[in-house]
Protein backbone atom coordinates (compact mmCIF):
# COMPACT_ATOMS: atom_id res chain seq x y z
CA UNK A 1 0.00 0.00 0.00
CA UNK A 2 2.76 2.37 -0.50
CA UNK A 3 1.36 4.24 -3.51
CA UNK A 4 4.50 4.25 -5.17
CA UNK A 5 2.55 4.24 -8.71
CA UNK A 6 2.49 7.91 -8.79
CA UNK A 7 6.03 8.42 -7.78
CA UNK A 8 7.26 10.42 -10.26
CA UNK A 9 4.49 10.87 -12.16
CA UNK A 10 3.51 14.62 -11.70
CA UNK A 11 5.91 17.16 -11.32
CA UNK A 12 5.88 21.11 -9.82
CA UNK A 13 6.23 23.53 -13.10
CA UNK A 14 5.56 26.92 -11.93
CA UNK A 15 5.86 28.74 -8.94
CA UNK A 16 4.98 32.57 -8.17
CA UNK A 17 4.98 34.73 -5.21
CA UNK A 18 2.97 38.00 -4.52
CA UNK A 19 3.02 41.23 -1.73
CA UNK A 20 5.13 38.85 0.66
CA UNK A 21 5.81 40.97 3.65
CA UNK A 22 3.48 44.07 3.43
CA UNK A 23 0.85 44.88 0.98
CA UNK A 24 -1.07 48.07 1.87
CA UNK A 25 -4.35 48.36 0.54
CA UNK A 26 -4.17 44.87 -1.18
CA UNK A 27 -6.71 42.17 0.00
CA UNK A 28 -6.11 38.54 0.05
CA UNK A 29 -7.27 37.44 -3.36
CA UNK A 30 -5.67 39.99 -5.16
CA UNK A 31 -2.42 38.69 -3.37
CA UNK A 32 -3.40 35.23 -4.18
CA UNK A 33 -4.13 36.07 -7.68
CA UNK A 34 -1.18 38.04 -8.43
CA UNK A 35 0.76 34.75 -7.05
CA UNK A 36 -1.60 32.11 -8.87
CA UNK A 37 -0.72 33.91 -12.61
CA UNK A 38 2.86 34.27 -11.71
CA UNK A 39 2.99 30.89 -10.82
CA UNK A 40 1.41 30.41 -14.71
CA UNK A 41 3.50 32.39 -16.07
CA UNK A 42 6.88 31.12 -14.26
CA UNK A 43 5.84 27.69 -16.16
CA UNK A 44 5.26 28.86 -19.65
CA UNK A 45 1.58 28.34 -19.33
CA UNK A 46 -1.41 31.05 -20.10
CA UNK A 47 -4.65 30.70 -17.70
CA UNK A 48 -6.26 29.10 -20.01
CA UNK A 49 -4.74 25.93 -19.67
CA UNK A 50 -5.71 25.56 -15.78
CA UNK A 51 -8.24 23.15 -15.20
CA UNK A 52 -7.61 21.67 -11.82
CA UNK A 53 -7.72 24.17 -8.59
CA UNK A 54 -6.87 23.21 -5.24
CA UNK A 55 -7.03 26.23 -2.50
CA UNK A 56 -7.38 27.15 0.91
CA UNK A 57 -7.44 30.61 2.82
CA UNK A 58 -8.25 31.61 5.88
CA UNK A 59 -11.23 33.80 4.92
CA UNK A 60 -12.97 32.41 2.13
CA UNK A 61 -15.16 29.46 3.44
CA UNK A 62 -15.47 28.07 -0.35
CA UNK A 63 -12.06 29.15 -1.40
CA UNK A 64 -12.13 26.94 -4.91
CA UNK A 65 -15.26 28.96 -5.75
CA UNK A 66 -14.08 32.29 -4.73
CA UNK A 67 -10.54 31.53 -6.43
CA UNK A 68 -12.49 29.80 -9.68
CA UNK A 69 -14.84 33.06 -10.19
CA UNK A 70 -11.80 35.49 -9.51
CA UNK A 71 -9.42 34.41 -12.07
CA UNK A 72 -12.52 33.13 -14.48
CA UNK A 73 -11.70 29.34 -14.72
CA UNK A 74 -14.09 26.48 -14.88
CA UNK A 75 -11.90 23.56 -13.16
CA UNK A 76 -12.43 19.74 -13.71
CA UNK A 77 -10.97 18.68 -11.06
CA UNK A 78 -11.46 21.07 -7.66
CA UNK A 79 -10.53 20.56 -3.85
CA UNK A 80 -10.50 23.02 -1.19
CA UNK A 81 -9.51 20.66 1.68
CA UNK A 82 -8.92 23.21 4.78
CA UNK A 83 -6.35 21.23 7.55
CA UNK A 84 -4.69 24.50 8.48
CA UNK A 85 -1.35 25.16 7.14
CA UNK A 86 -0.28 21.78 6.06
CA UNK A 87 -3.90 21.86 3.07
CA UNK A 88 -1.64 22.89 0.28
CA UNK A 89 0.97 20.03 1.13
CA UNK A 90 -2.04 17.50 1.15
CA UNK A 91 -3.13 19.53 -2.14
CA UNK A 92 -0.02 18.28 -3.69
CA UNK A 93 -1.13 14.82 -3.08
CA UNK A 94 -4.73 15.81 -4.55
CA UNK A 95 -3.73 16.86 -7.52
CA UNK A 96 -0.65 14.24 -8.36
CA UNK A 97 -3.88 12.02 -7.68
CA UNK A 98 -6.64 13.79 -9.78
CA UNK A 99 -4.10 14.34 -12.64
CA UNK A 100 -2.69 10.71 -13.13
CA UNK A 101 -6.14 9.72 -13.02
CA UNK A 102 -6.81 12.20 -16.30
CA UNK A 103 -9.09 14.19 -14.33
CA UNK A 104 -7.52 17.06 -15.16
CA UNK A 105 -3.93 18.72 -17.33
CA UNK A 106 -3.06 21.16 -15.19
CA UNK A 107 -3.59 22.08 -11.49
CA UNK A 108 -3.44 25.10 -9.81
CA UNK A 109 -2.65 25.12 -5.96
CA UNK A 110 -3.16 29.03 -4.42
CA UNK A 111 -3.23 31.19 -1.25
CA UNK A 112 -3.43 34.22 -0.55
CA UNK A 113 -3.31 36.55 2.92
CA UNK A 114 -3.41 40.08 3.94
CA UNK A 115 -3.70 39.71 7.74
CA UNK A 116 -0.54 41.91 8.32
CA UNK A 117 -1.81 45.03 7.23
CA UNK A 118 -5.59 43.89 7.66
CA UNK A 119 -4.95 44.07 11.42
CA UNK A 120 -1.58 42.97 12.21
CA UNK A 121 -2.77 39.87 14.11
CA UNK A 122 -3.53 36.30 12.92
CA UNK A 123 -6.66 35.58 11.35
CA UNK A 124 -7.77 31.84 11.68
CA UNK A 125 -11.73 30.55 11.18
CA UNK A 126 -11.00 28.01 13.32
CA UNK A 127 -14.10 28.15 15.91
CA UNK A 128 -13.52 27.83 19.57
CA UNK A 129 -13.26 24.39 21.17
CA UNK A 130 -16.15 24.11 23.70
CA UNK A 131 -14.77 22.31 26.65
CA UNK A 132 -11.28 24.69 26.60
CA UNK A 133 -13.35 28.02 26.31
CA UNK A 134 -13.64 29.35 29.59
CA UNK A 135 -9.66 29.18 29.89
CA UNK A 136 -9.38 31.44 27.42
CA UNK A 137 -6.78 29.30 25.27
CA UNK A 138 -5.14 31.93 22.94
CA UNK A 139 -4.62 29.39 20.01
CA UNK A 140 -2.48 28.74 18.43
CA UNK A 141 0.41 29.71 20.47
CA UNK A 142 -1.31 28.31 24.31
CA UNK A 143 -0.97 25.09 22.44
CA UNK A 144 2.64 24.90 20.86
CA UNK A 145 3.73 26.61 24.26
CA UNK A 146 2.03 23.73 26.33
CA UNK A 147 3.86 21.49 24.01
CA UNK A 148 7.09 22.98 24.41
CA UNK A 149 6.94 22.81 28.29
CA UNK A 150 6.23 19.25 27.82
CA UNK A 151 9.48 18.77 25.86
CA UNK A 152 11.52 21.16 28.30
CA UNK A 153 10.56 18.30 31.65
CA UNK A 154 10.58 15.34 29.19
CA UNK A 155 13.83 15.36 27.62
CA UNK A 156 15.91 18.91 29.03
CA UNK A 157 15.26 20.85 26.67
CA UNK A 158 16.12 24.69 26.64
CA UNK A 159 14.89 27.71 26.01
CA UNK A 160 18.42 28.24 24.44
CA UNK A 161 18.10 25.50 22.77
CA UNK A 162 15.11 27.00 21.09
CA UNK A 163 16.40 30.22 20.50
CA UNK A 164 19.40 28.91 18.48
CA UNK A 165 16.14 27.77 15.96
CA UNK A 166 15.02 31.38 15.80
CA UNK A 167 18.76 32.30 15.43
CA UNK A 168 19.40 30.10 12.28
CA UNK A 169 15.86 30.80 10.64
CA UNK A 170 17.46 34.49 10.49
CA UNK A 171 20.66 33.53 9.52
CA UNK A 172 18.91 32.17 6.58
CA UNK A 173 16.94 34.81 6.32
CA UNK A 174 19.62 37.39 5.73
CA UNK A 175 21.00 35.47 2.79
CA UNK A 176 17.66 35.36 1.49
CA UNK A 177 16.30 39.34 -0.45
CA UNK A 178 12.73 38.09 -0.44
CA UNK A 179 12.84 37.65 3.78
CA UNK A 180 10.72 40.27 5.77
CA UNK A 181 12.55 39.69 9.33
CA UNK A 182 16.30 40.60 8.17
CA UNK A 183 18.97 41.84 10.81
CA UNK A 184 21.03 40.19 13.41
CA UNK A 185 19.67 38.38 15.79
CA UNK A 186 20.97 36.76 18.67
CA UNK A 187 19.93 33.63 21.25
CA UNK A 188 20.09 36.76 23.97
CA UNK A 189 18.12 38.91 21.62
CA UNK A 190 15.47 35.73 21.94
CA UNK A 191 15.50 34.93 25.32
CA UNK A 192 15.21 38.81 25.89
CA UNK A 193 12.12 39.32 23.79
CA UNK A 194 8.53 39.76 25.53
CA UNK A 195 7.65 36.66 26.86
CA UNK A 196 4.21 35.98 25.10
CA UNK A 197 3.45 32.16 26.32
CA UNK A 198 5.60 30.60 28.66
CA UNK A 199 8.31 29.45 27.29
CA UNK A 200 7.72 31.04 24.30
CA UNK A 201 8.61 34.65 23.59
CA UNK A 202 7.88 36.43 20.53
CA UNK A 203 10.97 35.72 18.62
CA UNK A 204 9.66 31.62 19.46
CA UNK A 205 6.88 32.86 16.92
CA UNK A 206 6.36 33.23 13.48
CA UNK A 207 6.37 36.23 11.38
CA UNK A 208 2.73 37.74 11.13
CA UNK A 209 3.21 38.53 7.30
CA UNK A 210 1.12 39.58 3.95
CA UNK A 211 1.34 37.34 1.36
CA UNK A 212 0.24 35.01 -1.74
CA UNK A 213 1.89 31.98 -3.05
CA UNK A 214 1.03 29.70 -6.06
CA UNK A 215 2.13 26.61 -8.09
CA UNK A 216 1.84 24.78 -10.62
CA UNK A 217 1.26 20.72 -11.80
CA UNK A 218 1.07 18.87 -14.64
CA UNK A 219 2.08 15.28 -15.59
CA UNK A 220 5.56 14.42 -15.75
CA UNK A 221 6.13 13.87 -19.67
CA UNK A 222 4.20 16.96 -20.52
CA UNK A 223 6.54 18.90 -17.96
CA UNK A 224 9.77 18.21 -19.81
CA UNK A 225 8.44 20.65 -22.06
CA UNK A 226 7.81 23.32 -20.11
CA UNK A 227 9.95 26.77 -19.87
CA UNK A 228 11.66 25.55 -16.42
CA UNK A 229 13.34 22.20 -14.75
CA UNK A 230 10.48 20.56 -13.54
CA UNK A 231 10.33 19.37 -9.65
CA UNK A 232 8.42 16.09 -9.33
CA UNK A 233 6.66 15.09 -6.65
CA UNK A 234 8.17 11.36 -5.33
CA UNK A 235 6.05 11.15 -2.40
CA UNK A 236 3.06 12.75 -0.30
CA UNK A 237 1.58 11.14 2.78
CA UNK A 238 -1.01 12.84 5.81
CA UNK A 239 -2.28 12.41 9.06
CA UNK A 240 -4.22 13.67 11.52
CA UNK A 241 -3.76 13.26 15.48
CA UNK A 242 -6.59 15.87 16.79
CA UNK A 243 -8.59 18.55 16.62
CA UNK A 244 -8.29 19.55 20.36
CA UNK A 245 -5.07 20.13 22.18
CA UNK A 246 -6.09 18.07 25.00
CA UNK A 247 -6.87 14.99 22.92
CA UNK A 248 -3.39 15.06 22.07
CA UNK A 249 -2.25 11.60 23.12
CA UNK A 250 1.60 13.08 23.83
CA UNK A 251 2.20 16.55 23.24
CA UNK A 252 5.96 15.71 22.17
CA UNK A 253 5.60 13.04 19.61
CA UNK A 254 3.38 14.24 16.72
CA UNK A 255 2.04 12.90 13.91
CA UNK A 256 4.37 13.57 11.61
CA UNK A 257 5.92 10.26 13.12
CA UNK A 258 2.80 8.77 10.60
CA UNK A 259 3.10 11.17 7.90
CA UNK A 260 6.83 10.52 7.20
CA UNK A 261 6.93 7.19 6.72
CA UNK A 262 4.09 7.33 4.42
CA UNK A 263 6.09 9.68 2.20
CA UNK A 264 9.51 8.07 2.26
CA UNK A 265 7.47 4.69 1.38
CA UNK A 266 6.16 6.26 -1.58
CA UNK A 267 9.35 8.08 -2.52
CA UNK A 268 11.80 4.93 -1.85
CA UNK A 269 13.76 7.05 0.49
CA UNK A 270 15.11 7.67 3.81
CA UNK A 271 15.61 10.50 6.12
CA UNK A 272 19.27 10.45 4.75
CA UNK A 273 18.51 10.96 1.43
CA UNK A 274 17.38 14.47 1.65
CA UNK A 275 19.37 17.29 0.87
CA UNK A 276 17.06 20.02 2.23
CA UNK A 277 14.26 19.75 4.91
CA UNK A 278 11.75 22.25 5.42
CA UNK A 279 9.87 22.41 8.06
CA UNK A 280 6.62 24.45 8.98
CA UNK A 281 8.22 26.29 11.17
CA UNK A 282 5.48 28.42 13.04
CA UNK A 283 7.05 28.41 16.71
CA UNK A 284 10.25 27.34 16.75
CA UNK A 285 9.12 24.27 19.32
CA UNK A 286 7.76 22.60 15.80
CA UNK A 287 10.85 22.55 13.64
CA UNK A 288 12.68 20.86 16.83
CA UNK A 289 9.51 18.46 16.97
CA UNK A 290 9.54 17.94 13.37
CA UNK A 291 13.50 16.90 13.01
CA UNK A 292 12.72 14.21 15.45
CA UNK A 293 9.11 12.84 14.45
CA UNK A 294 10.88 12.60 10.72
CA UNK A 295 13.44 10.70 12.05
CA UNK A 296 16.30 13.56 10.91
CA UNK A 297 17.93 13.13 15.11
CA UNK A 298 16.29 10.51 17.85
CA UNK A 299 13.52 11.39 20.34
CA UNK A 300 14.26 14.14 22.39
CA UNK A 301 17.41 14.44 20.81
CA UNK A 302 15.59 17.69 18.73
CA UNK A 303 17.27 20.89 21.54
CA UNK A 304 20.76 19.20 21.35
CA UNK A 305 20.36 18.44 17.47
CA UNK A 306 19.76 22.54 16.92
CA UNK A 307 22.48 23.73 18.98
CA UNK A 308 25.32 26.34 17.92
CA UNK A 309 24.10 26.84 13.80
CA UNK A 310 23.60 22.99 13.62
CA UNK A 311 20.58 23.86 11.08
CA UNK A 312 22.40 27.35 10.02
CA UNK A 313 23.46 28.04 6.93
CA UNK A 314 26.74 25.92 6.96
CA UNK A 315 25.67 24.03 9.30
CA UNK A 316 25.48 19.78 9.39
CA UNK A 317 21.38 19.96 8.09
CA UNK A 318 20.03 22.64 5.51
CA UNK A 319 17.10 23.14 7.43
CA UNK A 320 14.41 26.55 6.52
CA UNK A 321 17.04 28.06 4.19
CA UNK A 322 14.20 30.46 3.28
CA UNK A 323 14.42 31.71 6.46
CA UNK A 324 11.20 30.11 7.20
CA UNK A 325 7.43 31.17 8.90
CA UNK A 326 10.25 32.51 12.05
CA UNK A 327 11.94 34.96 9.51
CA UNK A 328 10.78 34.85 5.75
CA UNK A 329 7.30 35.32 5.60
CA UNK A 330 3.97 33.94 7.36
CA UNK A 331 0.81 35.22 6.05
CA UNK A 332 -1.08 32.72 8.25
CA UNK A 333 -1.07 29.35 6.19
CA UNK A 334 2.52 28.77 5.77
CA UNK A 335 2.27 25.65 3.81
CA UNK A 336 2.52 26.17 0.39
CA UNK A 337 5.96 28.56 0.94
CA UNK A 338 7.66 25.71 2.25
CA UNK A 339 7.29 24.27 -1.38
CA UNK A 340 8.29 27.16 -3.42
CA UNK A 341 11.25 27.49 -1.23
CA UNK A 342 12.04 23.34 -2.11
CA UNK A 343 11.13 24.28 -5.85
CA UNK A 344 13.78 27.26 -5.42
CA UNK A 345 16.35 25.33 -4.35
CA UNK A 346 16.23 22.27 -6.36
CA UNK A 347 15.70 24.31 -9.71
CA UNK A 348 19.25 25.84 -8.50
CA UNK A 349 17.54 29.49 -8.40
CA UNK A 350 17.97 30.06 -4.45
CA UNK A 351 20.91 32.91 -5.57
CA UNK A 352 23.39 33.23 -2.09
CA UNK A 353 21.72 30.71 -0.01
CA UNK A 354 21.87 28.18 -2.55
CA UNK A 355 22.61 24.65 -1.43
CA UNK A 356 25.45 23.19 -3.61
CA UNK A 357 23.40 19.97 -4.02
CA UNK A 358 19.48 20.03 -4.09
CA UNK A 359 18.28 16.67 -5.49
CA UNK A 360 15.90 16.27 -3.14
CA UNK A 361 13.90 18.14 -0.82
CA UNK A 362 11.10 17.41 2.32
CA UNK A 363 8.39 19.93 3.09
CA UNK A 364 7.17 19.14 6.13
CA UNK A 365 2.74 20.77 6.76
CA UNK A 366 1.50 21.50 10.35
CA UNK A 367 -2.30 22.35 10.50
CA UNK A 368 -4.22 23.45 13.68
CA UNK A 369 -2.77 23.12 16.81
CA UNK A 370 -0.34 19.95 16.22
CA UNK A 371 -3.40 18.72 14.43
CA UNK A 372 -2.75 17.34 10.72
CA UNK A 373 0.62 16.59 9.44
CA UNK A 374 1.57 16.37 5.81
CA UNK A 375 4.99 15.16 4.28
CA UNK A 376 5.86 15.47 0.90
CA UNK A 377 9.08 14.59 -0.68
CA UNK A 378 10.26 16.69 -3.62
CA UNK A 379 13.23 15.47 -6.33
CA UNK A 380 14.97 16.57 -9.21
CA UNK A 381 14.96 14.84 -12.32
CA UNK A 382 18.05 12.62 -11.61
CA UNK A 383 15.73 11.13 -8.91
CA UNK A 384 13.31 9.60 -11.10
CA UNK B 1 -30.70 2.56 6.73
CA UNK B 2 -30.78 2.87 10.38
CA UNK B 3 -32.43 5.86 11.95
CA UNK B 4 -31.39 6.78 14.66
CA UNK B 5 -33.74 8.30 17.23
CA UNK B 6 -32.23 11.35 18.92
CA UNK B 7 -34.42 12.29 22.08
CA UNK B 8 -33.47 14.44 25.03
CA UNK B 9 -30.20 16.05 25.46
CA UNK B 10 -26.99 15.15 24.10
CA UNK B 11 -23.66 14.49 26.48
CA UNK B 12 -22.16 17.92 25.93
CA UNK B 13 -25.88 19.22 27.50
CA UNK B 14 -26.02 16.88 30.26
CA UNK B 15 -22.49 17.42 31.22
CA UNK B 16 -23.34 21.27 31.73
CA UNK B 17 -26.48 20.36 33.38
CA UNK B 18 -24.34 17.87 36.13
CA UNK B 19 -22.00 21.27 36.44
CA UNK B 20 -24.51 23.77 37.12
CA UNK B 21 -25.53 21.19 39.80
CA UNK B 22 -22.19 20.96 41.40
CA UNK B 23 -21.40 18.00 40.00
CA UNK B 24 -17.89 17.17 37.60
CA UNK B 25 -19.21 14.27 35.91
CA UNK B 26 -17.31 12.39 32.88
CA UNK B 27 -18.11 9.19 30.77
CA UNK B 28 -17.31 5.58 31.31
CA UNK B 29 -17.70 2.51 28.61
CA UNK B 30 -19.74 -0.24 30.48
CA UNK B 31 -17.83 -2.77 28.42
CA UNK B 32 -13.94 -1.44 28.54
CA UNK B 33 -14.15 0.73 31.53
CA UNK B 34 -12.29 3.36 29.55
CA UNK B 35 -12.89 6.89 30.58
CA UNK B 36 -13.99 9.86 28.52
CA UNK B 37 -13.83 13.23 28.18
CA UNK B 38 -14.59 15.84 26.82
CA UNK B 39 -18.33 13.96 26.45
CA UNK B 40 -19.42 12.16 23.63
CA UNK B 41 -21.85 10.18 22.12
CA UNK B 42 -19.56 6.65 21.91
CA UNK B 43 -16.46 5.64 23.20
CA UNK B 44 -13.59 7.09 20.49
CA UNK B 45 -11.82 4.08 18.65
CA UNK B 46 -14.91 1.60 19.70
CA UNK B 47 -17.57 3.45 18.71
CA UNK B 48 -19.04 1.94 21.43
CA UNK B 49 -22.70 3.71 22.75
CA UNK B 50 -22.34 2.37 26.11
CA UNK B 51 -21.11 5.61 27.95
CA UNK B 52 -22.30 6.05 31.61
CA UNK B 53 -21.84 8.86 33.52
CA UNK B 54 -19.70 8.56 36.59
CA UNK B 55 -18.32 11.31 38.75
CA UNK B 56 -14.95 12.39 38.80
CA UNK B 57 -12.74 11.50 41.66
CA UNK B 58 -11.34 15.49 41.02
CA UNK B 59 -7.88 14.00 41.23
CA UNK B 60 -5.65 14.66 39.00
CA UNK B 61 -1.93 16.02 38.01
CA UNK B 62 -0.83 18.82 36.06
CA UNK B 63 0.20 17.21 32.18
CA UNK B 64 1.19 20.91 31.28
CA UNK B 65 0.64 24.20 31.87
CA UNK B 66 1.43 27.98 30.02
CA UNK B 67 0.94 31.42 31.32
CA UNK B 68 -0.69 33.31 28.90
CA UNK B 69 0.53 36.81 29.07
CA UNK B 70 -0.82 40.15 28.16
CA UNK B 71 -1.04 43.66 28.67
CA UNK B 72 -4.12 43.23 30.67
CA UNK B 73 -2.54 40.23 32.77
CA UNK B 74 -1.39 37.16 32.98
CA UNK B 75 -3.28 33.93 33.65
CA UNK B 76 -2.33 30.24 33.23
CA UNK B 77 -3.66 27.78 30.98
CA UNK B 78 -2.99 23.84 32.26
CA UNK B 79 -3.89 20.52 30.61
CA UNK B 80 -4.91 18.43 33.80
CA UNK B 81 -4.46 14.70 33.31
CA UNK B 82 -7.16 12.92 35.47
CA UNK B 83 -6.87 9.79 37.98
CA UNK B 84 -8.98 8.32 35.80
CA UNK B 85 -6.92 8.79 32.44
CA UNK B 86 -8.33 11.54 30.05
CA UNK B 87 -6.57 14.85 30.25
CA UNK B 88 -8.40 18.18 29.93
CA UNK B 89 -7.96 21.84 29.90
CA UNK B 90 -8.46 24.18 32.88
CA UNK B 91 -6.56 26.19 35.30
CA UNK B 92 -4.93 26.08 38.56
CA UNK B 93 -5.89 28.89 40.65
CA UNK B 94 -4.28 30.39 43.42
CA UNK B 95 -0.74 30.48 41.67
CA UNK B 96 1.19 32.34 38.83
CA UNK B 97 2.25 28.70 37.66
CA UNK B 98 2.99 25.15 38.81
CA UNK B 99 5.59 22.98 38.02
CA UNK B 100 4.67 19.87 35.58
CA UNK B 101 3.78 16.78 37.73
CA UNK B 102 2.21 18.82 40.86
CA UNK B 103 -0.97 17.14 42.00
CA UNK B 104 -4.23 18.98 42.03
CA UNK B 105 -7.72 18.36 42.81
CA UNK B 106 -11.22 19.81 40.83
CA UNK B 107 -12.96 22.98 42.34
CA UNK B 108 -16.35 24.18 40.39
CA UNK B 109 -16.04 27.42 40.09
CA UNK B 110 -18.27 30.43 37.64
CA UNK B 111 -16.21 31.50 34.63
CA UNK B 112 -18.10 34.42 32.62
CA UNK B 113 -21.07 33.22 34.54
CA UNK B 114 -21.15 29.94 33.84
CA UNK B 115 -20.05 26.78 35.76
CA UNK B 116 -16.87 25.38 34.87
CA UNK B 117 -14.15 23.11 36.44
CA UNK B 118 -11.16 24.65 37.98
CA UNK B 119 -8.14 23.06 40.21
CA UNK B 120 -6.28 23.56 43.32
CA UNK B 121 -2.86 22.59 44.46
CA UNK B 122 -3.10 19.17 46.80
CA UNK B 123 -1.31 20.39 49.88
CA UNK B 124 0.74 17.78 51.78
CA UNK B 125 -2.04 15.65 53.84
CA UNK B 126 -4.29 15.56 50.47
CA UNK B 127 -6.70 17.91 51.33
CA UNK B 128 -6.99 20.84 48.27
Amino acid sequence: MSGNSIRGRTAIVGIGGAGWGEAPGRTAIELLADAALAAIEDAGLELKDIDGLCAATSVHAFPTLSVAEYLGIKPTFFDGTNIGGSSFVMHLLQAALALDAGLCNAVLICYGSNQRTAGGRLISMSEPQWHEKPYKPRHPITSYALAAQRHMYEFGTTREMLADIAVAARQWANLNPNAFARGPLTREDVLNSRMVSDPLTSRDCCLVTDGGAACVMVRADRAKSLKKKPVYVLGVGGAHSHRSITQMADLTRTAAAESGPRAFAMAGLKPSDVDLVMLYDAFTITTLLFLEDLGFCPKGEGGRFVQDGAIAPGGKLAVNTNGGGLSCVHPGMYGLFLILEAVTQIRGEAGARQLKTCDIALCHGNGGTLSSQVTAILGSEATL
Amino acid sequence: MILKEAPGPGPEQEFRSYLSEGRFMIQRSRFSGRYVFFPRVAEPESGRSDLEWVEASGFGTVYSITVNRTREGSYNIALIELDEGPRLMSRVEGVETVPIGTRVKARITEIDGEPAVVFDVVREGGAA
